[in-house]
């Protein structure tokens, strides 16, 4: 990837839809602004497979589709680096709990691999329990190498 | 439409046709559906060809799987064909390309079975 010197630092910040409409949604703002901020073509797809896999465990796991419940969506960068947060209403889970889908028991499930894909894809993935309930995930891409 | 599927047949193999997208919501829907539609109907040798498919999320990766659980527990065997690189990627890091009969040519993966 280039180094972004000259494109302007940007943020979009949007309350969604607990549907899946919304993650094609996400994944386009994303993209959007990631290409503005000098990403290739790679870490571009990288970046909206990322955001999709946030924004559906968002949807389905977190507010489990419920019409009155959103899911607060930012994305942005600035010189140094693009962040996306995503944030749900829902219960919360156990961050310890996660299977690991890369152990030999696991290989063959067909779910639960989409937080092991957004850490292969970002360069840092944070979570966290909200004081209002919910959970906050951060997802952060380096825009010049450390 | 985000997927659609064309099935065809090549011998006593059932070539699926994958284009589009197979991700969460209608794309893996239809690609689950029109698998165990086939194993219903017993047929035992499935060839998906993934080489027009766009884009596949973590859950179309989880169809896949489904899939050839399916599949093979039926006594049959399910393969692929015409992986691009960001559909080989994936399987790749989630360790599961060695899993699956991975082919380039089609003649060679109806041989194959």
């Amino acid at each position: 990837m280039r180094e972004n010197k000259h494109q302007v630092p940007e943020t979009v910040e949007r309350f969604l839809d607990s549907t899946l409409d919304s993650v094609d949604s996400a994944e386009e703002i994303a993209v959007g602004v990631a290409q503005r901020a000098g990403f290739d073509d790679d870490n571009l797809t990288r970046i909206g497979m990322a955001v999709r896999e946030s924004m559906v465990n968002a949807v389905v796991h977190g507010n489990r589709y419920n019409a009155h419940k959103k899911i607060r969506f930012s994305v942005g960068h600035n010189s140094h680096q693009f962040t996306v947060r995503i944030s749900d209403e829902g219960e919360g889970f156990d961050f310890e709990s996660l299977p690991d889908p890369l152990a030999p028991e696991n290989i063959m499930r067909t779910s639960g691999r989409g937080i092991f894909l957004i850490r292969s894809f970002m360069d840092e993935f944070q979570m966290r329990h909200l004081d209002m309930g919910g959970t906050e995930v951060t997802l952060i891409k380096y825009l010049v190498s450390k | 439409m985000s997927i659609k599927l064309n099935t065809r047949q090549v011998g006593d193999v059932s070539v699926v046709d994958v284009a589009g997208r197979i991700t969460l919501g209608e794309g893996s829907s239809a690609l689950r559906d029109t698998m165990r539609d086939m194993v219903g109907k017993g047929q035992k040798k499935i060839l998906l060809n993934l080489g027009e498919v766009s884009y596949i999320d973590s859950s179309g990766i989880g169809e896949l799987v489904s899939g050839f659980t399916t599949v093979t527990n039926s006594g049959g065997q399910l393969k692929l064909l015409n992986l691009n690189k960001r559909v080989k990627d994936l399987l790749q890091i989630t360790k599961l390309y060695t899993v699956f009969d991975v082919h380039e040519d089609e003649a060679a993966a109806i041989r194959s079975f």
